[in-house]
């Protein structure tokens, strides 16, 4: 199939994605690090090279509330935001969950005020992981394009209708030019259908849609709605072989394991870090450590056995959070001891907190990871959350 | 199917005319609930390509409980804060599909518009979708309970501006909509009242013709929490223009024009007088509202160039 190189920015993989699978309705607001790729949309659509109705509302609560309307009426919705942008709309994220509207956004994720910051850490979509969203997390901006596209058949599956969250690490990836495979329009309209909703609002047929209801049904709609997103573990996969298939890149749907398979020392992460890790666990492999990394991409829904599997024969797990829930731990390590403990497994876990605000995490840094899973993996005693490369406020 | 959209605008609708086809029913609103006959007699006008969108607020809570929908036609709940955004979405929606001949209306209480709503109204507005934005104003918020909002007029008894020895009731004076809405240069504005069902349908239907965003501010008593008797709505309604302290109005093109014109003001202490929410009210505190009054209309005379 004929691809195109390009030499793009991570947002503008973004844009080039959305535009591939040809929204019809697209809502923008501004912020940094998201700004590009809504900049790009707009320039496609005054070019004519994407049909889309492009408004420009008056902030990130009225985005996602367009976006609903939109999708209520049948339409493909595509829209972006990050940080605190994504908090303001807080509330239109557990409507648009709620209501089943199969909307994808990117979030560019960036750390959250005070202290004010446009670099970036993961508290902003963590924070939010409960809002009943899809969330992917994408190391690169190949990634980050073949996602948006993904992510449309993953929501838009009728056993799923769930809006899916792209997330971006700021700066590091939405705004680091690579070059970039780009799929000719035919071969994404072969993998991506157009939207065809079975529900939406019909003038033959009106529907009331977003409704309130009472106790005795409320529970049934959050179980059908738990449901949706559980089904989206088979159809992630589904849609990734699919999507390997077309353009002979699978990404190994909710998470990917490198080099675990005899890994005694195991580190989990989250988006673009994962490319360092990478380079690390190469180094220390070959100096014969048995080392490996478990790239989370889907943190809902929470690759729960996936982990297990491999972390079956570790003698220690580190996972590295980009956030923190003050006064306890890290959100991805609350997750993966869940899906351990649930397993019946217990090894000894480490919550690495590093790069909040955009702080560099170094390679160094990785290695006294591996470190410290060693010294706990020969049970000498070990801190449960530290903070890693915590600069001058350390003693060390 | 009935006939298109521009032909059923062009035909008067009035008492005679008016369909007796039923968009909005098997609701829950209280007994005499102006708000709920605003949203029914809309729709009567709009007719069946309508999509209404409702906040929070009475109209959605009494409208929407699953299983038991009101409305005949496609309609949803929207956040308190989203009316004109999610309208807008419908808008662009619309447009993407090639639908021109579809209504799309919101119907939203004073506190969803005047207060949490406003910037995405005012973002509706500025971008001129077409849309038609109805405020249902009871003055309140009343689903929670009768709390103040920005239109709760001066004096009102409020369950957060309560009437007792060391309160006198709402202190601030009710924010004027339709000034800021016309400020924004709207495609059209009106306000209107539904104790005046013939000037409300005119609205609606003028609000149905045109190119752009059409903004009507209906005042809508509500007996619950005015303190009225059920069989008043219409009646108090009425009154609130006949002392002067509502006007019916209309806002096109930059003109400003009034549909209705006393030539007298009825007693102000009667209108008040009427109502639980203003039985605290002393003589110098009516004398104010009077004053008010006075100086609204004053300002009409001199900035409207109408009369
Ligand atoms: C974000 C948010 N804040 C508060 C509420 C609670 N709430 C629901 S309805 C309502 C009052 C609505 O008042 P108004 O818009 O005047 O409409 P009415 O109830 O009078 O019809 C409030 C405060 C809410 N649903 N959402
Ligand atoms: S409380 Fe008032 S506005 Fe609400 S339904 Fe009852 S009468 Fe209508």
């Amino acid at each position: 199939m004929a691809q195109v190189k390009q030499f793009v920015s991570g947002n503008e993989a973004v844009a080039i994605g959305a535009r591939l699978a040809c929204p019809q309705v697209i809502t923008a607001y501004p912020i940094t690090p998201q700004t590009v790729a809504m900049e790009r949309l707009s320039e496609m659509v005054g070019e004519g090279t994407l049909q889309a109705q492009f408004i420009l509302v008056e902030s990130e609560h009225s985005a996602l509330s367009a976006a609903m309307g939109a999708s209520a009426f049948g339409s493909r919705t595509f829209t972006a935001t990050s940080s605190q942008g994504l908090l303001y709309m807080a509330e239109c994220l557990h409507y648009a969950s709620g209501g089943r509207f199969p909307i994808v956004m990117m979030n560019a994720n960036r750390s959250v005020a005070l202290p004010w910051s446009i670099y970036g850490d993961h508290r902003d979509s963590l924070s939010l992981l409960d809002s009943g969203w899809l969330q992917v997390y994408v190391e690169d901006a190949q990634e980050a394009l073949d996602m948006i596209l993904q992510a449309y058949a993953i929501a838009e599956n009728e056993q799923v209708l769930t809006p899916v969250m792209v997330n971006l690490d700021g700066f590091t990836v939405t705004h680091t030019y690579e070059p970039i495979r780009v799929p000719s329009q035919a071969a994404v309209d072969a993998f991506l259908p157009s939207f065809a909703p079975a529900i939406k609002m019909d003038l033959a047929k009106p529907l009331n849609m977003g409704f309130s209801s009472t106790p005795a049904d409320n529970m049934a709609f959050k179980y059908q709605q738990h449901q949706g997103a559980e089904a989206a573990r088979c159809v992630i996969d589904q849609v990734d072989r699919s999507f390997g298939e077309h353009f002979g890149r699978p990404y190994g749907g909710l998470m990917e394991a490198y080099r675990c398979d005899d890994a005694e020392l195991i580190l989990i992460t989250l988006g673009s870090v994962s490319g360092t890790a990478r380079r690390v666990v190469d180094a220390l492999r070959e100096q014969g450590e048995k080392v490996g990394l478990v790239k989370i991409r889907f943190m809902r829904p929470f690759p729960r056995e996936e982990i297990a599997a491999v972390a079956r024969n570790a003698r220690a797990v580190g996972i590295l959070d980009r956030d923190i829930s003050f006064g306890y731990e890290g959100a991805v390590y609350t997750n993966v001891n869940s899906a351990l403990a649930g397993n019946g497994q217990v090894p000894p876990t480490l919550n690495f907190i590093a790069g909040l605000g955009g702080r560099d995490i170094r390679k160094e840094d990785i290695e006294t990871m591996f470190l410290r899973l060693a010294s706990a993996a020969d049970g000498r005693p070990f801190q449960r959350v530290e903070f890693i490369h915590l600069g001058v406020m350390t003693d060390d | 199917m009935t006939e298109p959209v521009s032909k059923a605008a062009a035909k008067p609708v009035n008492a005679r005319t008016l369909t007796e086809q039923e968009f909005f029913f098997g609701h829950k609103a209280c007994a005499g609930c102006g708000g709920a006959l605003a949203v029914r007699l809309a729709l009567k006008v709009l007719g069946e390509r309508t999509y209404a969108v409702l906040p929070a607020g009475c109209m959605s809570a009494v409208g929407f409980i699953y299983p038991q929908m009101a409305f005949g036609i496609n309609a949803m709940i929207s956040t308190f804060a989203g009316t004109a955004s999610m309208l807008s979405g419908m808008a662009a929606a619309a447009r993407a599909q090639g639908l021109n001949d579809v209504h799309l209306i919101g119907f939203a209480g004073d506190g969803g518009t005047a207060d949490i709503g406003i910037q995405a109204l005012s973002g509706a507005i500025d971008r001129n979708e077409k849309i038609i934005y109805v405020c249902y104003d009871n003055e309140a918020y009343m689903n929670t309970g009768t709390q103040k909002s920005g239109l709760t007029p001066f004096g009102a008894h409020t369950t957060t501006t309560p009437a007792g020895a060391m309160s006198r009731g709402a202190g601030n004076r009710k924010k004027n909509m339709f000034d800021i809405v016309t400020a924004h240069g709207i495609t059209y504005a009106a306000t209107t009242s539904i104790g005046h069902i013939q000037d409300f349908l005119n609205k609606i239907q003028r609000a149905a013709a045109v190119e752009g965003t059409a903004y009507i501010h209906v005042l809508a008593p509500c007996p619950t929490g005015w303190g009225i008797a059920t069989d008043q709505t219409l009646a108090i309604a009425r009154e609130a223009v006949d002392c002067g302290l509502w006007v019916l109005a209309e806002y096109e093109k930059g003109r400003y024009a009034l549909t209705k014109t006393p030539q007298q003001f009825t007693p102000i202490s009667d209108y008040l007088k009427k109502q639980g929410r203003f039985r605290h009210l002393l003589e110098k505190e009516v004398e104010e509202v009077e004053r008010e009054r006075d100086e609204r209309w004053s300002y009409i005379r001199r900035h409207w160039n109408c009369l």
